[in-house]
């Protein structure tokens, strides 16, 4: 039992040790943000601030409009997330349950698509964007993002394959169209396959950083992350206020994260294992 | 399945969405970009075909060639580590308790932005003050090295963010294989009088290789894709010792506005995922085991 028992603590030591690890980083920024820069510089370092600096947040809130960010990276989440499960299960439902010819065929066409990597058609959708005068606009953000997702429409319809025909059949006799079964039977059944995919499309989302800095160009319109490199590239050297920057775009997320951790963690596990 | 005789119209009609989605924005672009890279085009004026003449550029382009070779060393260094590291975090969290505690630090930097946690590791690599190096110094005595402006240390310190900043995923995924594995093999290991260390090699990992095998796919494509990190933390130095394959996309396509160039090389970096991931999945059936 005492083997056992040195073990057990053994372990949690280690596993305190690698936690301390992994959010250290998190830690350091918070407290580097609320100290002047005659404490940042202590050598050794002082971790908690004396005194507490609080005007780094303010100054650099109106250094820049993070704020906007804010606005613009939720509301571009909110519109992708909403068309994408729209339209990914409407999709997943024909490909899983109505016959059509071609269906094996464009199946398979949006399976390879997936290894499609975003660097190859970015230059092919600026070229695009500019043609139709979307550079600068969230329009070049929102519209590819909302109408296409071929992981979404795959992991969608793995999930509408498991429904029972007998439900749909039942509908049917009730004369239930193809747009009703959809709406009333399949859409409620696959809600939690729903708020995965959305969890993890709005997470990938919120932190994109390569196509809003291709595609957006005024600092009005830019993303959260797009304004943090913004914001790095005008203060580097102050890192009080680099630090309070930062926490101004995690901080927010992780309590978002704490709070539903189960919900996204499950999400993000659902969507790793069907995919 | 059940039919309607409309069902042919149904069908196209719920997929038509994301069918344009597909066609305009991905697999229009992705034809286009191969067009592209058979041309010299600076945006504005004429195209001109060339050939195959963008690709033999890029192999005798030093730019090009050190990018390959600096994305390739970052995929050796960070997909091995992550990989092995979430394995062992995995199985050591998934019987323990307070493992939704744990799950919840460990998964944490996941959901954090690329860009945010580049900066937030600028200032804990700093040379003089970053607590890094302060620490190695007072606890050690250790001068540590310039993380980011020394060439030989930019692609390990990019490396060790990446890690830290992917080792969650990576976990989420093992802990959910874990699940997968049924407890009656570990009885029957103990009653064979197998110690933890045979049970791991002989019952875990064989039946968490699909888990693996996955997880390698994931993580080499993301690995090959490395933009963000490089990209705010250091530009790409110092002296391109940091530049990546899609820093060279993004620079000869949005600094120098030689699309044709950077198509090229787009289409070579989707041919070397292509190509891996091909690999893989021919490996793997020497090394993945399914059960039933």
């Amino acid at each position: 039992m005492a083997k056992i028992r040195i073990q057990t603590v053994g372990l949690h030591i280690v596993l305190i040790a690698g936690a301390f690890l992994m959010t250290m980083p998190f830690l350091w920024m918070v407290l580097s943000s609320l100290k002047d820069l005659s404490q940042i510089f202590l050598i050794p370092p002082k971790w908690i601030p004396h005194p507490w600096i609080w005007s780094n947040f303010p100054k650099s809130w109106q250094a820049l409009p993070f704020g906007r960010a804010y606005w613009n990276s939720f509301y571009i989440n909110v519109v992708v997330v909403a068309c994408q499960l729209l339209t990914c299960s409407m999709a997943a439902y024909a490909f899983a349950k109505i016959r059509f010819p071609g269906r094996g065929v464009l199946f398979v066409l949006f399976l390879s698509t997936m290894m499609i990597p975003h660097q190859v058609t970015i230059i092919p959708l600026y070229l695009l964007m500019k043609q139709i005068g979307w550079i600068d606009t969230h329009l070049a953000i929102i519209v590819p993002s909302a109408l296409f997702n071929a992981f979404g429409v795959f992991l969608l319809r793995q999930f509408t394959r498991g429904i029972p025909a007998d439900l749909e059949e039942a509908a049917i006799m009730d004369g239930a169209g193809r747009w009703t079964i959809y709406a009333r039977v399949i859409v409620p059944l696959i809600r939690p396959a729903l708020s995965a995919l959305g969890i993890f499309t709005f997470l990938g989302m919120w932190n994109n950083f390569f196509g809003p800095l291709i595609f957006l160009n005024t600092p009005e319109k830019f993303t959260v992350p797009l304004m943090l490199n913004m914001f790095r590239g005008m203060y580097i050297t102050d890192w009080t206020l680099m630090m309070a920057g930062c926490s101004i775009a995690i901080v927010p997320v992780l309590i978002v994260y704490m709070i539903g951790q189960r919900y996204i963690i499950e999400g993000v596990t659902l969507t790793g294992i069907k995919g | 399945m059940t039919r309607y005789s409309a069902d042919k119209y149904w069908g196209y009609l719920f997929i038509a969405p994301q069918l344009l989605g597909l066609l305009v924005f991905s697999l229009g672009p992705l034809l286009s970009a191969f067009v592209l890279s058979t041309m010299k085009w600076d945006g504005f004026g004429e195209k001109t075909f060339v050939g195959l003449q963008n690709f033999i550029e890029q192999f005798h382009d030093p730019e090009f060639l050190i990018s390959v070779k600096n994305t390739f060393y970052y995929t050796m260094l960070t997909v091995p580590t992550s990989i092995v590291l979430a394995i062992l975090v995995a199985v050591a969290l998934n019987k323990v308790s307070g493992k939704v505690l744990y799950r919840l630090f460990y998964y944490m930097p996941a959901v954090t932005s690329s860009v945010a946690v580049s900066v937030v590791f600028l200032w804990l690599l700093n040379s003089d003050f970053g607590i890094i190096n302060v620490y190695l110094k007072q606890w050690f005595g250790i001068q540590g090295p310039n993380w980011l402006t020394d060439p030989r240390f930019v692609i390990p310190s990019i490396a060790l963010l990446s890690v830290w900043w992917g080792l969650g995923g990576n976990m989420v995924l093992f802990l959910a294989g874990l699940q997968g594995i049924s407890a009656s093999y570990y009885e029957a290991a103990q009653i064979d009088g197998a110690g933890k260390l045979r049970q791991f090699l002989h019952i875990t990992l064989p039946l968490l290789s699909p888990t693996t095998f996955f997880a390698c796919i994931m993580s080499i494509i993301g690995s090959f894709q490395v933009f963000d990190q490089s990209f705010v933390m250091t530009g790409g130095g110092p002296a391109k010792a940091s530049y990546t394959m899609v820093l060279h996309v993004y620079n000869t396509a949005f600094v120098d506005f030689t699309f044709g160039k950077s198509s090229a090389a787009a289409v070579i970096l989707f041919l070397i995922i292509l190509a891996f991931t091909l690999l893989q999945m021919w490996v793997s059936r020497r090394w993945v085991h399914y059960e039933g």
